[in-house]
Formats: structure tokens, sequence, C-alpha cells
């Protein structure tokens, strides 16, 4: 088997398995175990085989291209560490596997759960074989993800979903700052590829970027393995099932911080900043862990906090950056996980039988469950760091490093004894785990009688015990080959000799181990009886808890700083933000203009239009009026806006602009009659609004508005004028106009430009227009008039009334008698109105006209008819399906995009020809007709749908009073 | 001609934003609509006015630099569609608006 065939199938196996155990039946415990079990034994295999190329050859690799732009490729590399871990990850992986089998209950869904497990498999080993620092951090971010998946999968309880929301907001927070940091490395090194980084070591440490780069990768480093200050996720990710802690937050993921630590370990260590830094973040979480540990009532908690201080060590060992503490940090990750998880897995086993973790609930369980007793001690005692075990030995090696110098200082000095401090706190909470669940008064009110577990679900936690005991006793010949070849991967050249033995003789070490055993034992009976009854954290430090500092930030962002900015920038205060937004404007153009670049020039009156400035006389009257009827007169304001739209239309057309002045006629009217349809829902206003602002204030208010509006026309005008005084640069506008006829087959510029050169942004532009309509459809479905909008407007009841009261009259019959004249041409206008659309679309590519103006034309036709006869006569006659239109012209345009491909021309591109029709003659024929047919139905859908839903509205009071009319009706009789 | 035009972008463009500034939604949808006319033209005159210039391409032979920029027409005509579906999408937010808060203060209530 190649080295890309086996890396590739150690990374791809378990995700392969992940989506399989997801389809599986919920109940399927055996076959989602088997399932996730071979995949894990595979693995493992596929492992063991490898060791023999491993130890020839070093490193195994495979490299695929990924994005060679960026130098970056898909790389992963197998050494010697890499080696150890994975084996770590797929065989206590296995043994959870089988153990959660049992665990698990035949109610809960498993195959979330398996297929979860086998994903988080899977991205651990790609951290531990990624040959690239940023297919590292990628397959980091997806621990953090899994991790939080599965310590929420009992989401039903509030527990499970904040430790779940903890733990990703902090590893979260800690794989941003580590992206940060491998980006310095990367800028640093030149490249992400670990081998480059590996190689240029003394770079990286004598760069400028040194500092931040360590401090962004300790912020990543010191969060996922829970280390002090950001410890506080660990003790609450413990709502998740025992298998999961014992898998990520024991074994492996917690130790990928750690990992990481140690890789990066021969280019970053052995500086001051490491030393410091790093020794202080693990002699905290050390000392602090276990102390912390030996206060907490809950199983899982004690290990969990065990499991910090045990992380701490292996952290403060690394921090040294001698080659012998590397030594010791190794083997400590290896002898922590054996024992660890089978501490964790005897914790849910007893869960498990009596249905509690409280220690102050449990005792005498040995009674009961000798065969997991004995077991749970043992590992304990590995966990203390009792001789014969393999906790034992590393611990050894801790000690022979924490007497050694390593850097003058306090810092140095003390770790001795903070080394020992912290070892006779292991002693006691291993003590207190071991005494307080076995030993002791036989439990009474349990939730469960307690017994033995089935078999299998004790083979994991009895293999794990006999590697303690297997390596504790035999290390050299055991694991010793195995560590040097991680220990050589990871040191190369500086790997020192070590030696793996139970006797070193009567050294310092061995003293420090004795004083630890014995003033942890006396510790322990000093503190049983207030054990019993005390709360849960040790006496003093229990407030100084990281979980409520941590809910406490979290309440302060998201809900305090979150509720001022909504004060400040919400929608409560539209005004004044308007105002700030507007004077920013004004102030950025402002500053360009007084640094004298305009080069503005004096007005110049010579060539004035009399004709045009009668136009405009009259638009500017009734922009100005506009300006100033709104408030009272909506109706006028709206008569205005349409005369300044048409002295716009005007001027289009004067400045040979065709097109934009048959567009903006079209839209002046149908905007008019949209707003037309508004006004109708607006509140009565007839006098001044009563507020409770003082006279002055308004006045101050509306003379500082009318400054702002002021400066920003006065703004728009200079600019205009001095752009437009500006002599014309060369443009893009020439290539179009050359190619215009000759690539794009149409005369008329504008419309080739909209429909072929920048096809894909008029798709896009009637892709908004679509999105906008169906808004507007779906937000009047729900519309809730005003209670004082409900009743008909006035006029309409006076005519209503007046039929009524007139036999031979009925409803509506006056409004019909005023219309009947507009109705009348309206309707013999509908069949001119769409050939006139029809032309204007079809001539479009040669002449003034297009799928735009075309579209709001037929519109208009259809609207007009609504206008002449009412809502309800059109609908009975004319089944107009704008929602179709939009989604078949839509689909039209991008068909005839995608058509371009069969020929094998890019997106959009057009053809065009001219076609010769028998009678008409010569008709251009352009492939962008067909999307300026999609542009056409879809103005057309698009403007029709926003009309007539808003025109609805009136008809469905109408409807809905007329049923309450017929109930009340009802219910009288 | 060009300052005639400046001084009319001016005043839609003034008027607009005065209209923007107001508490009531009917005057900022109108005040909406003439900012959008002021803008309209003033991109259109990026590409400069010219009277008479002949706005399709003709058979006959000319320079190109007798055309008119077509670049900013085609911005502009899009926009102008655009502008209207904004303007309409902006009213009806502003209708439902006023439906669920009873008044047609921007912000939702009255102060």
């Amino acid at each position: 088997m190649t080295d890309d065939v086996l890396l590739t199938i150690l990374i791809v196996l378990p995700f392969v398995g992940s989506l399989l155990a997801a389809t599986f039946r919920p109940n399927a415990r055996n076959s989602e175990a088997w399932l996730a079990g071979g995949v894990a034994l595979i693995c493992l295999f596929l492992l063991v085989f490898a060791y023999p190329a491993i130890v020839e050859r070093g490193v195994l690799r495979s490299e695929a291209e990924w994005i060679p732009a960026l130098g970056l490729s898909f790389s992963l590399r197998l050494d010697g560490f890499a080696w150890m871990f994975a084996l770590l990850v797929t065989g206590i992986g296995f043994l959870v596997v089988l153990y959660a089998r049992y665990y698990m209950s035949p109610n809960d869904p498993v195959p979330r759960f398996f297929s979860f497990l086998l994903a988080f498999m899977g991205s651990m080993l790609g951290i531990v074989i990624a040959g690239n620092l940023i297919i590292l951090l990628f397959f980091w971010e997806l621990t953090s993800i899994f991790s939080f998946l599965l310590i929420g999968y009992w989401h039903h309880t509030a527990g499970a979903r904040d430790g779940a929301r903890m733990a990703l907001v902090v590893t979260g927070f800690g794989g941003v700052a580590l992206l940060a940091g491998v980006v310095l490395i990367g800028q640093i090194v030149g490249s992400y590829d670990l081998d480059q980084v590996l190689a240029s070591g003394e770079a990286i440490r004598s760069h400028v970027l040194y500092l931040p780069a360590l401090v962004l990768i300790l912020l990543g480093t010191l969060t996922k393995s829970a280390q002090f200050p950001f410890h506080f996720w660990l003790p609450n990710a413990m709502a998740a099932p025992t298998p999961v802690s014992a898998l990520l937050h024991s074994a492996t993921m917690v130790k990928a911080g750690v990992f990481l630590l140690t890789r990066l370990w021969p280019v970053m260590a052995g500086t001051p900043e490491w030393f410091w830094l790093l020794g202080l973040a693990g002699m905290a979480a050390l000392l602090l862990g276990a102390f912390f540990a030996i206060f907490q009532h809950d199983l899982k908690g004690l290990l969990a906090y065990s499991t910090i201080s045990h992380l701490g060590l292996i952290t403060m060992l690394l921090s040294l950056g001698s080659p012998l503490g590397a030594v010791a940090a190794i083997f400590h990750m290896m002898n922590h996980a054996t024992f660890k998880a089978s501490l964790f897995m005897a914790a849910g086993i007893i869960d498990h039988e009596t249905g509690t973790r409280d220690m102050r609930k449990l005792g005498g369980l040995f009674h009961y469950l000798p065969v997991t007793a004995t077991l749970a001690m043992v590992a304990s005692a590995a966990m203390a760091g009792v001789p014969l075990l393999n906790g034992f030995l590393s611990k050894e090696m801790f000690f022979a490093e924490a007497i050694e110098t390593h850097v003058h200082s306090l810092l140095d000095t003390s770790q001795p004894y903070v080394a020992v401090l912290a070892s006779t706190f292991a002693v006691t909470y291993s003590l207190r785990f071991i005494h307080s669940v076995f030993f002791g008064a036989k439990p009474h009110d349990l939730p469960r009688e307690p017994h033995e577990p089935p078999f299998w679900m004790r083979v994991p936690s009895m293999f794990l015990v006999l590697a303690c005991l297997v390596v504790g006793i035999f290390p050299a010949a055991t694991v010793g080959p195995y560590l040097l070849t991680a220990v050589q991967s990871v040191l190369g050249p500086r790997t020192p000799v070590f030696s793996l033995a139970i006797w070193h003789g009567f050294n310092l070490p061995l003293i420090m181990s004795a004083v630890a055993l014995v003033a942890g034992a006396l510790l322990y009976l000093a503190l049983k009886n207030y054990l019993r009854h005390s709360p849960v954290g040790p006496p003093v430090l229990r407030h100084l808890n990281g979980r409520h500092l941590f809910e406490r930030g979290v309440i302060v962002l998201s809900l305090k700083w979150s509720r001022a900015a909504e004060l400040v920038f919400s929608t409560r205060r539209l005004q004044p933000q308007l105002r700030i937004l507007l004077l920013a404007a004004a102030l950025a153009a402002f500053v360009p203009i007084s640094m004298g670049s305009l080069g503005l020039q004096g007005p110049d009156w010579s060539d004035l239009d009399p004709a045009l400035a009668l136009v405009w006389l009259a638009g500017a009257g009734c922009a100005i009026g506009a300006a100033h009827q709104a408030k009272y007169h909506r109706l006028v304001a709206l008569v205005l806006l349409g005369g300044a739209g048409l002295a716009t239309c005007i001027t289009f057309a004067w400045f040979s602009a065709p097109d934009l002045a048959l567009t903006q006629l079209l839209v002046e009217i149908v905007t008019t009659i949209l707003i037309l349809l508004g006004l109708r829902w607006l509140p009565k206003r007839f006098e001044e609004i009563e507020t409770a602002e003082e006279p002055w204030r308004r006045r101050l208010r509306r003379s500082r508005d009318l400054g702002i509006a002021f400066v920003v026309g006065a703004g728009m005008a200079t600019l205009a004028y001095a752009v437009m005084m500006l002599p014309m640069p060369e443009t893009i506008g020439s290539y179009f106009l050359e190619r215009s006829y000759t690539e794009g087959g149409g005369r008329n510029v504008v419309n080739v430009i909209l429909v072929d050169f920048r096809g894909f942004d008029t798709l896009g532009e009637i892709t908004v227009l679509a999105i906008v309509a169906l808004t507007i459809f779906a937000l009047l479905r729900r519309f809730r008039p005003a209670p004082d909008n409900i009743g008909s407007p006035l006029q309409q009841r006076r005519q209503n009334a007046f039929d009524e009261a007139e036999p031979d009259r009925k409803a509506g019959d006056t409004l019909g008698d005023y219309l009947v004249v507009p109705s009348v041409i309206m309707k013999w206008l509908f069949p001119v109105i769409i050939v006139l659309a029809i032309y204007l679309f079809l001539r479009g590519h040669d002449l003034p006209g297009g799928g735009f103006a075309g579209g709001i034309t037929l519109a208009t036709a259809f609207i007009l008819q609504y206008l002449a006869s009412g809502t309800i006569w059109v609908e009975d006659r004319l089944r107009i399906l704008p929602v179709n239109w939009i989604g078949l012209s839509l689909l039209l345009a991008a068909i005839t995009g995608m058509a371009s491909w069969l020929f094998g021309y890019p997106f959009l591109t057009s053809y065009s020809q001219y076609v010769d029709i028998p009678l008409i003659g010569s008709v251009p024929g352009a492939t962008a007709l067909f999307f300026d047919l999609g542009v056409f139905g879809l103005v057309v859908g698009a403007t029709v749908l926003m009309l007539i839903a808003l025109a609805h509205q009136s008809v469905r009071k109408l409807r809905a009073s007329r049923t309450t009319t017929a109930q009340a009706a009802r219910e009288e009789a | 001609m060009a300052l005639l035009l400046a001084a009319c972008i001016g005043i839609l463009a003034g008027s607009g934003v005065w209209l923007l500034l107001r508490p009531r939604t009917y005057q900022v949808v109108i005040g909406l609509s003439l900012c959008a006319l002021a803008v309209n033209l003033f991109i259109f005159s990026m590409g400069r006015l010219r009277s008479g210039a002949p706005p399709v391409l003709g058979s006959t032979t000319g320079t190109l630099a007798d055309y008119a920029d077509p670049v900013p027409q085609a911005l502009v005509l899009t926009a102008i569609v655009i502008g209207f579906a904004t303007t309409a999408l902006l009213l009806v937010v502003l209708l439902a608006a006023r439906g669920l808060t009873g008044t047609d203060h921007v912000d939702g209530q009255e102060r």
C-alpha cells in the first residue's frame, strides 16, 4: 500500500463511516457499534501496519494539489509522534465505541451519536496527520464543532446546551486566534507546509512577529487544552455522554492543544517568552486544577479538573524547553490518556448502575461492583502516581525535570515545590474518588439497585488498566521503542538519552513522590468529613468561578451591549441616524473639494436654451412644492412629484437618451399608480400633530434639516457642474459603440449593452426585481391595516348610500357612471397598448425600446383595465398569473444564458443574424432577443404583481366585511 | 446648459433630502423618489450633455465620437426600473409598519 492510499484512507474512512452511520435506524445500537468499531479498527490496523515504514523512513507523506496559486497543497504526513497520537485516537476510539454500545440507552437516537463520534475521530486524525498548518486548522475547527454537537447530544437538558455552547465559544475563540497565529507563522516562513515550518525554527524565533504569533498560538492551544484561565469550559462539558468525555475530554481533543504545542516545540520553544507564558499557564492549571478537583462532588467533575491539572503538567513540561521535558510531556500524554479514559468509563459505569455521580450519595459500592472497583482503583492509583503504574513513570520524569534549573527565575525555583504540592492534591483526589465511592457506609436511597454491568462494558476499561500495569512494570520492553520513535520525530537530532525504568535508585524524585503520597493521604483524612457536606468547590476560591464570569460576559455582550447598540443604531432612531449618514456623506465629499482638486469654473449661462429652462422652472417648482406639501396634501405632493419626473423625462430626451426618456415616462405612470394605491392606507392628517415638543425646538429641528438639505443639494449641484465642465476622457463607451453592431448585432447600443455585453448584470437586476416583487407580495398577504383605515372612504360611503337609497340602482353604479367614458377608452386601448408593448420590445435591439420599456408598457395595459373596471370585474374575465410570469421569465433568461454552453461559449454569449421573414422582410434576430424576452416577461410579472397585490387589499377588506356582515345576519337569525 | 442641469440636480436632491429627514413615512417615500430622480440625472450627466447626438448607430458612416455615451444610459435605465421596485418595497413596508404600530412615524412611535 502506498503512503498516499494509506493516509487518504485514514482521513476519509471515518467521515464515510460517519455519513453511513447517520442513515441507520434510531435504535440500531448493534449495527452502529459494528460499523463505528469496524472503522476504528481498520484505521488502527492500518496504523500498526504502517509502523515499520515509519521507523525506516521517518515520515510518510502524501501530497495533492489544492490551491497552487497560494502555495497551498493538501498534504498529509505521518511521523512517529503523529503515529502515536493516531494510535491513541483510533485505539481509544475503538474501546469507546464498544463501551458506548452498552452505555447508550435504547431510547437514545444512536445514529446521531455514532455519526458525530466517527466524524470527530476523522477530524482528530486530520489534526494529527495534517502536513500543512492550514489543513491542521481546518480539522482543528471541525473537532470544535463535533465536540459541540457531542456535548450537546442530550440537547433536551439545559446543562448540555450551556456546556456545548460554552465549549464552542471558548474553543472557537481560540480557533480564531490560532488562525491569526498560523497566518503570522506563514508570513514569517513563507509557507504553511509543516516540513518547511519545522525547518525554519531560527527564523521564527528571531523574527519581530515571534511574540504576537506565539501569543496567538498559545491562545488557540490553551483554550483547546482547557488551560488556565480558559479551563472552565471543560467541567461544564461533562454534560456530554460519558463515552464522549472519555474520548474527547480526556484522551484526544483536549490533547490537541498540547499536541500542537509539541509539534511546534522545536521551532518555538526555548525562548524566555515561551518559558514564562507557557510555564505560568501550565503551573496555574496544574495546581488549581488539582486543588479544585478535590472539592468536586460530581465524579466526572473531579475527573475534569484532574484532566486540567494533568494537561497543565504537560504544558509545564513543554514550557521548560529542555529535550527531556519534551520526552516526559509526550510520555505523559500517552499515560494520561490510558488511565483517564478508563476512569471516565468507570465513572460512566457507576452512573449507569446507580443513577447518580454524586460522591456524597455514593459509598460502599465495592460490595456490588467488585470488578469495576478493582479496575478503577488501579487506574486512579496510576492517576495518583503510585509506583508500578504508568502514571508513576512520567511523574518521576516530571519531578526530575522540575528540580533542574532551566531559566534562572522565581518561576523555575518554585517548580519543585509546586510539583510536589500538585502531586499531593492528585493523591488526595484519587483517594477520594476511590474511597468515597467504593468504601464506607453502603448507600441508601440510590435511584437504582447497583450491580455489575455487562461483561463487554467492562472490557474497554479492563484493557486500558492492563495497559497501565504493563507499561508501568515493563516500560522499556513495551512502550520504549514507540516512545523513542515519537520523540525522535519531534526532537530529531536533539533527542536525549532517557531511560524508562521503575528504579532509578534513591534520588530526589523518589523522595518527592513519597512525600506527595503520604501528604496526600493525610490531607484526604483531614478533609474527609468536611467533603461529605461541603458545597461544590474549594473554600473561598469557589467564588472565583470561570463559568459565572463567562456567563456574565455573554450577558454583557449579547444583552447589555446589544441593547445599548440597539438604542443608538436601531430602527427606533432612524432620523438621527439618517442625519448622521447624510452629514458624513456631505463631509466625505467636502474633503476633496476643499483640497482644491475640483477645478471649478465660473458660471456659464451662454448656451442656455430657454425652452429647457422653462421646463426646469416648472420641474424645480414641482420638486420644492412636493417637499413642502408632502405632509398635509399627499395627493398634491404626488402630482408634483410626477411633474418633476416629467421634467427629468424631457431632459433625457433633450440630451440624446430616448431610451431613458421612454423608460422614465412609463415608470412615472406606474409609480404614480402605485403611490395612489398606497394613499388609502395612510392616516388622515388635517392639522399639526400634537407633540410634547416645544415650538422653538421644532423650529430649530426644521432649520437644521433645512440646512442639511441645502448643503447636500448645493454639494450635488457643485459636483455635477464640476464634472460636466471637465473634458470627456476616453471611456469604455467607445468599446461598446465599436462592437455593438459587429458583435452584438444591434444598433441600439444601450439595449445591446443591457442584454448582451452586460447581460449578466441585467440577469442580476431582474433577479432583484423578482425578489422585490415576491417580497411585496408576501408582505401584503399578511397585511393588517390600521383600525382607522378599515372602513370604506367617505366618498365611497356617500356614493353607495346614494345608490342604495334609489330603488333602481345598486352599489357602485355612481362610480361606474363617473368613469363611463374613461373606462370605454381604456378598454378600447387595451389591444392597442399590447401591440405597442410588443412593438417596443421587438424593435429594442435596433431602436429605442427593449424588454424593460415593453414590459412596463404591457403592465400598464393590465393596470389600466383594473383602473377602468375594478378588480373584481377584471379578474372575472382575465387571469394574470404574475408569479408564473416572473418564474418562467427568469428561467427563460437563465436558459438562454446557459444555452451558449452547448456551443462551448461562456454563459450568456449571444449570437446574432438577420432573418428573412416573408412579407415583413429582413428582421434582426439575435439570441439576445430571448434573453430580452425574459426581461420583458419578468418586468411585466413583477410590476403587475406589486400593483395588484396592493390593489387587492381593498377587495380583501371588502370581502372580510362582507363575511362579518353575513355572520352577524346569521347570528341574528 | 450644464449649469442649469446641475442646479436642477441640486434642487431635486435638496428637496429629497429635506423630505428624507421628515418624520412621516409618506414624506420619506416622496423624498426617496425625488432623490432617485436627482441621482439618475447625476449619473446620466457623467456622460456629458449632448443634444442632437444620434442615439442609435446609423448606417451612414461617421466617427464614434458623434454618438452619445451609452454606458451611463444603460446604467440609468436599469436604475430607473430598480428604483421603482425599491420605492414599491419601501411603500409596502411602511404601510405594513403603519398597520402594525398604528402610526406613520418612521420610528414606529410618536415622540
